[in-house]
């Protein structure tokens, strides 16, 4: 619900929002205000996270699994340009649909959520690898807050999947029309966010020694 | 759903006869469409039944957990106790305060907010209608989750702070239902933070610059904005403990090198903001009482809006405060001591403002005004025993005593609970269209003072003495045996003063029912007909001046007293559309007397009011004068900004189409899913976990894909639901 329309649009007073919405307080839509809110709130979720992993670097009794043990920076490396890259698709998705442009909308959906799907293969595949190598959960400090600050991203990645996944199938339905182009945005935000998130975590849990 | 609201007449003309006040909504959808009964609130989406949901659902709470406190205070009446075991004493003392923060103070405030801060915005409905219901039911669920715990082996026994790594260790699923609970209870909270904050900052109706809102929207929008930032830090800490429970994680694994101190880190950086969330919607609800009931605008307003942003701010700076004896060094117990120093200011100031509102003013001493002197004062007691505690040598003596008790209990009892009670006596007669006797008002507020003093005085002094908290007996010679008693016999009189408002409230029912504005008061919400219609504004207001309605009904003379307007509304009519430029622009200059905002209400219905108006003033407290200048809504005319859209519309008796989000299933079945799934992973037993993940996910796609306003029936009239439909579109697609 918003403010009514009527007397503002007469008074061309509140500020005027993207055709489909209701004019509102800020001229952002609810919808924009809401998503930036709860992005603010994730950051102090995976600002916590990784301050706990951080406190906890280094401070394994010794003898067990170190990160210098597992870590394969080559082979995550490109598993985060593979992520990066899903931010640039989305892009594309964001501006095709702004053109009006439905079939590279989904081609770029698509390529997107597919990007994001192999990040989280990626990950899958690399706690098997750690596992097999020893480092499980309950190893050491190490073990437990590094599965569990990736976990916590891979989870966030595996939710943009589904929703990017969950816009492709509206928009093949036809339901995605080119006034619901603020949805992708919105979805958009988050995969942003999502990856600026990794950037983060990549530097300072594996490039930084 | 649609409904259809006549446009008022012009000024001239007579109300209606009764039996046209409110055409029955005009359809029936496949949608959940009660209109009334039980199901009608379990599918609603409006923020008033969802607000009153909250508060009914936080009152039981508040019952049960009262009764958790009287059994606590039977045990340690006397020493030597064994009416309690010390286990049945660990558990009830730790559901008593998680009960009475998360499941009382929290959404008690939180139900006000959804009541009060659409309406006092001049907004029809929170941004997202459905999150709401959905943050009610998350509640509701969370709660009744963790007092599942009592029938199901034992409830939460480590603390209502749930220390790890003791926590961590601890068998049974005890601590477990409470990590459970409060992540649950976290989703409720987190949700509605991000839909009030939307709604107020983008939802207020035009004129309503942030600087005209009414300190109670401020002081909720600062605490929403903590609980925003505050609750992913918790989250993080509880999950970090499941994991540690559940899969042998070691994040609070001493043996394992962790680092005790985690937790209490962790725990306070959102323990710490919790307080002000407990405290500041209070003491919006304050700010609001004091000013009516003085007859005087609010002291310094501005210096009110800042302390409480400052005290958002400072309050992410103190949280070490709670850990002075945990040995961080003298560098960092320093600055906090000083920044715990430091956040007395801001609180003081607004006790001053608040005096300074009451001096010289009119004031009326009612029951809401007694519960928010009460909370003036009880909670500066706090406030002084808190400035005790940032004194580090001081705190090392208190920490751990009953001290620390009586000045939480005086912080969220004396300051919260008082000023959430005044809230409830003064917004009563807007929920309800009746009030609460102002007799046993007052005779409440007086028991409740004397047994709150006679309860939490006397810890100060066991405290001092060296009774420790959480101990469940105390042997005879330790000098605690009278104060104990004393304190024990104050909780029994705290219990009888709840009973006398369980007694008001239930005579309120054949209580005459009150117009718009029986306080005489200052805000939008008394412009609406009590209890509010489901779209709150038949008319979005225009508003023209912090306290709008007091301006809409009161001029100043030349000493500046206020004196009641003479012109009839109608005359100032003209400067309407000049106001609006100018209000929306932001012109601070433009003042209420020239332009008055639109707000309508069905005539029928305000004829209604005005007979039960009059019966109201020879009801008890309510003032002689209070009734006479209400009418303001009542007789405001129709603003007919609207007349270029819709030419039909220009003459009372077409029909104007406000759609209002429609009822929904959903949001109460995602809800029911979350319990699905804790109790799936606390038992171990994959195959109901996944069952109620993939319920959740089931009941969001279907939430998601259904319209926030149902589609409405062909009309015989096509165009009037076309012309106004931006009303109901932007309800929130993800709403």
């Amino acid at each position: 619900m918003s403010t009514i329309s009527a007397p503002t649009d007469a008074q061309g007073s509140h500020h005027e929002v993207e055709p489909g919405h209701p004019p509102t307080s800020t001229g952002l839509s609810n919808e924009k205000v809401a998503m930036w809110a709860f992005l603010g709130s994730e950051c102090l979720l995976f600002g916590a996270l990784i301050s706990v992993y951080l406190l906890y670097k280094g401070q394994s009794p010794g003898n067990t699994i170190t990160p210098e043990d597992v870590y394969d920076i080559p082979y995550t490396s490109v598993s985060s340009f593979v992520l990066l890259m899903s931010s640039l698709t989305m892009v594309l998705a964001l501006a095709a649909i702004q053109r009006g442009d439905h079939r590279r909308l989904r081609v770029w959906l698509l390529t997107t959520a597919l990007l994001g799907a192999s990040f989280v293969a990626g990950q899958v595949y690399e706690f098997t690898v750690f596992i097999k190598e020893g480092l499980t959960l309950s190893t050491n400090l190490f073990g437990s807050s590094f599965y569990v600050l990736t976990g916590f991203h891979g989870a966030h990645v595996t939710l943009g999947v589904l929703m990017l996944a969950s816009l492709y199938s509206l928009s093949l339905r036809g339901r995605m029309p080119t006034e619901k182009a603020e949805t992708v945005e919105l979805v958009g935000l988050y995969w942003h966010f999502v990856d600026i998130v990794w950037i983060v975590i990549f530097t300072l849990v594996y490039l930084i020694p | 759903m649609a409904i259809v609201t006549s446009p008022p007449p012009s000024p001239a003309e007579l109300p209606p006869p009764p039996g046209s006040a409110r055409p029955a909504p005009v359809r029936l959808l496949r949608r959940p469409t009660h209109p009334t009964g039980l199901w009608s609130w379990i599918t609603t989406v409006d923020h008033k039944k969802i607000g009153i949901m909250y508060s009914a659902a936080a009152f039981i709470f508040f019952l049960i957990g009262g009764i958790e406190a009287l059994l606590l205070r039977v045990q340690l009446g006397s020493p030597d106790n064994t009416f309690l075991s010390a286990d049945a004493y660990n558990q009830v003392f730790t559901m008593h305060g998680t009960t009475m923060i998360f499941l009382v103070v929290m959404p008690l405030s939180a139900g006000l907010a959804n009541y009060l801060l659409p309406i006092m915005v001049g907004a029809r409905d929170v941004a997202f209608p459905r999150l709401n219901a959905f943050g009610f039911w998350v509640f509701l669920v969370g709660g009744l989750f963790m007092y599942s715990s009592f029938l199901l082996g034992g409830a939460p026994n480590g603390g209502w702070f749930g220390y790890a790594p003791l926590t961590r260790n601890m068998p049974g699923h005890n601590i477990d239902y409470w990590i459970f609970g409060l992540q649950i209870l976290g989703i409720a909270s987190l949700t509605g933070a991000v839909n009030l904050i939307v709604t107020v900052i983008n939802m207020r109706a035009p004129g309503m610059s942030l600087f005209r809102m009414p300190v109670f929207v401020w002081m909720s929008l600062i605490a929403q904005f903590l609980l925003l930032f505050a609750l992913p830090v918790i989250t993080v800490a509880l999950f970090l403990l499941m994991f540690d429970r559940q899969f042998g994680a070691n994040f609070f694994n001493a043996q394992e090198g962790a680092d005790p101190l985690l937790w209490q880190h962790l725990f306070w950086l959102f323990g710490h903001p919790e307080v002000y969330i407990l405290i500041l919607p209070a003491m919006g609800v304050v700010s609001e009482i004091l000013p009516v009931f003085s007859r005087k605008p609010l002291f310094g307003y501005q210096v009110m809006v800042i302390s409480g942003i400052a005290i958002g701010f400072i309050g992410w700076g103190v949280w070490a405060h709670h850990m002075f004896v945990s040995g961080l060094g003298p560098v960092a117990t320093s600055a906090f001591s000083a920044s715990t120093m430091f956040i007395a200011v801001p609180t003081g100031v607004k006790i001053f403002n608040w005096l300074a509102t009451m001096w010289k003013g009119k004031i009326r001493i009612t029951a809401p005004f007694l519960f928010a002197v009460g909370f003036v004062t009880m909670f500066t007691i706090g406030g002084l025993s808190g400035v005790t505690h940032a004194v580090v040598p001081s705190d090392t003596q208190q920490t751990d005593t009953y001290y620390i008790v009586a000045h939480f209990h005086y912080v969220l009892f004396g300051g919260s609970m008082f000023g959430l009670f005044g809230g409830a006596f003064f917004w009563w007669p807007k929920f309800t269209g009746r009030m609460l006797s102002d007799r046993l008002g007052k005779m409440q507020f007086w028991l409740m003072l004397i047994g709150f003093n006679m309860t939490f005085g006397p810890f100060h002094i066991l405290g001092l003495q060296g009774m420790p908290r959480r101990i469940y007996t105390y042997p005879e010679d330790m000098g605690w045996d009278f104060w104990n008693m004393v304190a024990t016999v104050g909780s029994f009189l705290i219990a009888v003063s709840v009973l006398v408002f369980m007694w008001n409230v239930w005579k309120s029912r054949k209580s005459p029912q009150v117009g718009n504005d029986p306080w005489d008061a200052r805000t939008l919400e008394w412009s609406i007909p009590s209890p509010p219609p489901e779209y709150n504004f038949a008319e979005i207001p225009l508003v023209t001046a912090r306290d709008d309605l007091w301006h809409r009904k009161y001029e100043e003379d030349q000493e500046g007293r206020p004196v009641p307007r003479t012109r009839p509304e109608s005359e100032e009519r003209a400067a309407v559309g000049r106001a609006v430029e100018a209000a929306t622009g932001g012109e601070a200059g433009l003042r209420g007397p020239d332009a008055t905002s639109s707000v309508v209400t069905e005539t029928a219905a305000g004829r209604a009011e005005a007979a039960g108006r009059a019966e109201a003033e020879e009801g008890d407290g309510v003032d002689a004068t209070a009734g006479s200048h209400a009418e303001a809504g009542d007789e405001g005319t129709h603003h007919d900004e609207h007349g270029g859209h819709d030419g039909h519309d220009e003459h009372g008796g077409h029909d104007e189409h406000i759609h209002m989000p429609s009822p929904s299933y959903w949001p109460l079945v995602a809800a029911m899913g979350l319990a699905v799934v804790c109790y799936g992973v606390m038992y171990k037993f994959l195959p109901v976990a996944i069952l109620g993940g993939l319920w959740i996910v089931g009941s969001l796609y279907a939430w998601a894909l259904e319209p926030a306003t149902a589609p409405d029936e062909p009309e015989p009239e096509p165009s009037t639901s076309t012309d106004l439909e931006p009303v109901g579109s932007g309800t929130g697609s993800a709403g």
